[in-house]
């Protein structure tokens, strides 16, 4: 009976202020739904970019030149060589496919309609590497490669922006800087995400490219090099097989690279350990709200003992020991807390969703998650705000003597 | 158990005023026999209000000796004190001080719960000491919705609820009209009378006063003189 009949009349004093405990709870209120809504919020933004990550292949390896990290004295390009000796099955048994490519910024134009994009010449192998499939047409053929054929598959933005159409341009022409080039190939759209879109590009005969469009100062250069392994599980492998073959190639001193592997993991614990931080980040902001809904328990605790002495002296003349004080005012600002600590929850599920809402709406899906384990923290919390922050208070009312409580006036 | 409830001896009491110290209460010996009904008057600053805080343990003497029914209490903790008002005494203010907020029967239980009862014996104990008080028909009421003198009857339910073995008044009839003022004193003498319920009476009125078998009149600190 104890617990209840003490739960019972906290409930019963709070209620005598409504107004009071209402905009008391409101500061713990919005403290616990910023925190929430700040850590699902991080949640979903982690969740997205790690998708995004993931979309891209888990068994993909991007190999390019130069080192980030060390100086290298002459540092070798990658070239078409390196990319068929990568494709060796004897030299490198975990590599699946193999798809060098190089890439720039030019103006294309169809008819009236002309637009900066981004161009990238390839070769067969990069439909499957990269994953793309096609709406209509073909992907570049090996025959077009070899005869480095004026043709291009193009992406559905790309499309509809030239031809106002994405559907029955195979056949149309257009124009790379210049030079006219037969479409192709229409690819599916990817929907657009991150950097840059996927959807809005053109890809043509990676020896067109070299010939006609990009001139580097060695001869058949190619900017990257995507290398798919077998599966997931032989990327490390794959990756040895790689750097060995590379190394020999480029005649490299021991221990200094002149190229860099980059794995899908790797770019993944980056994008983790970013948004993780940015997680912690938020959330510690929003906790200061939650430690200044706090600071309002005090408050208001402060001047309700203030203005129940006369009550405390003579619960004190009946027989109340100051543990029972400190209780009676602990429980009160717990409640406080515990309930404004609820409403917070449910307002951070609002919250989080309407912002995922409005972050769908404008292009970039972000799906919040509230996980069990930050509404029982956040629970916990707003409960240990208001016995920290309701000790003081709780405390004073303890020990005012009876003699001097009953007299207050 | 002795039959002297209330057992001071020499008791004195100092207060720190900033740089002074005031004597309220210089020296006071005062016995009182179980069943016995006193009123204890003096002027304003005689050190009658001291009196009545050590007698009823809301306060500790400074120096001298002071028994509440065998128990003796000079050098006990707040929470010791605090338990020994729960048994042995109770109180009945002149402002009456009720929970605003809680009804008849809540207030009169509320020293049973901090004696540790559980709730279905501490309703049915309250019940049974606000019938005797007449208000058996106003234990649903909250203060706001009772008279003066029930007011203080159910202040009179809370002080009797745990058989105290003193109850001190403290003019108790000062907030009511002369009739419901003595409805009051006739209750509290009908206690003594039926229960034998010690009572102590603080109080500036010579007609309460009259009322009581003694009374013991207090000047600066001191007992001046007691008439029978």
């Amino acid at each position: 009976m104890k617990i209840l009949q003490t739960i019972l009349e906290a409930l019963d004093s709070l209620t005598a202020n409504k107004m009071r405990s209402g905009l008391t709870m409101l500061g713990i209120v919005i403290g616990v739904a910023a925190v929430i809504a700040m850590m699902a919020i991080g949640a979903g933004v982690q969740n997205s970019i790690t998708g995004q990550i993931e979309g891209i292949g888990t068994n993909l390896i991007f190999v390019s030149a130069g080192n980030q990290q060390q100086d290298v004295r002459n540092p070798k390009p990658l070239t078409l060589a390196d990319a068929e000796a990568l494709g060796d099955p004897l030299a490198a048994p975990s590599v699946l496919a193999v798809a060098p490519s190089v890439g720039t910024q030019q103006e294309v134009s169809a008819g009236r309609e002309s637009s900066r994009m981004s161009v990238t010449g390839v070769t067969p192998a990069y439909a499957g590497v990269s994953n793309e499939t096609l709406t209509e047409g073909e992907f570049i053929t090996q025959e077009w490669l070899q005869g480095r054929s004026a043709v291009a598959v193009i992406g559905p933005d790309t499309a509809q922006r030239l031809f106002d159409r994405t559907v029955g341009v195979i056949g149309e022409t257009i124009r790379i800087a210049g030079t006219p080039y037969r479409v192709v190939g229409v690819l599916e759209a990817k929907g657009g995400s991150g950097f840059g879109s996927q959807d809005d590009r053109v890809l043509i005969p990676l020896t067109t490219a070299q010939s006609r469009l990009i001139q580097r100062n060695v001869r058949d250069s190619v900017d990257s090099i995507q290398v798919q392994a077998v599966n997931s599980e032989s990327v490390a492998a794959a990756t040895e097989e790689i750097s060995q073959i590379l190394r020999t190639r480029h005649r490299t001193e021991v221990g200094i690279d002149d190229f860099t592997l980059f794995s899908q993991d790797s770019i993944l614990s980056i994008a983790q350990s970013i948004t993780g931080i940015l997680t912690v980040f938020l959330g510690g902001i929003a906790g200061i709200s939650l430690l200044v809904g706090g600071i309002g328990i005090m408050n208001i605790m402060l001047v309700s003992v203030t203005e129940r002495t006369r009550e405390i002296g003579l619960r004190k003349a009946v027989g109340a020991r100051k543990r029972d004080i400190l209780i009676q005012f602990l429980t009160e600002s717990m409640l406080l807390s515990l309930l404004g600590g609820l409403v917070g929850i449910l307002l951070a599920v609002g919250l989080a969703y309407g912002i995922g809402a409005i972050a769908a709406a404008s292009g970039t899906p972000i799906d919040p998650s509230i996980t069990l384990s930050a509404v029982l923290l956040a629970t916990l919390f707003s409960m240990s705000v208001g016995l920290l922050f309701g000790i003081y208070p709780a405390n004073r009312a303890a020990n005012l003597q009876p003699v001097e409580a009953l007299r207050y006036e | 158990m002795s039959d002297i409830v209330v057992n001071a001896r020499d008791v004195t009491k100092v207060y720190k005023m900033g740089e002074f110290d005031v004597h309220a209460l210089r020296g006071v010996s005062l016995d009182i026999a179980r069943s016995e009904v006193v009123s204890i008057m003096g002027p304003s600053g005689s050190g009658k209000s001291t009196l009545m805080n050590v007698i009823g343990c809301l306060d500790r003497p400074t120096d001298g000796e002071y028994w509440l029914d065998g128990e003796k209490v000079e050098n006990l903790s707040d929470d010791q004190l605090s338990s020994i008002r729960n048994r042995k005494v109770g109180f009945v203010f002149q402002s009456f001080n009720l929970l605003p907020r809680q009804t008849a029967l809540t207030n009169v239980v509320l020293p049973l719960r901090y004696a540790g009862l559980n709730n279905q014996e501490a309703q049915k104990k309250a019940m049974a000491a606000l019938e005797k008080v007449g208000l058996a028909d106003r234990v649903k009421h909250r203060p706001n919705e009772l008279s003066g003198g029930q007011q203080q009857r159910v202040a009179i339910a809370r002080a009797l609820v745990n058989d105290p073995a003193i109850i001190l008044a403290d003019e108790p009839t000062g907030a009511l009209d002369s009739k419901s003022g003595q409805e009051i004193m006739d209750l509290l003498l009908h206690m003594n009378q039926e229960q034998g319920t010690t009572l102590i009476f603080v109080t500036h009125d010579p007609r309460i006063a009259s009322m009581t078998q003694r009374t013991v009149h207090l000047k600066d600190g001191l007992v001046e003189e007691e008439e029978l």
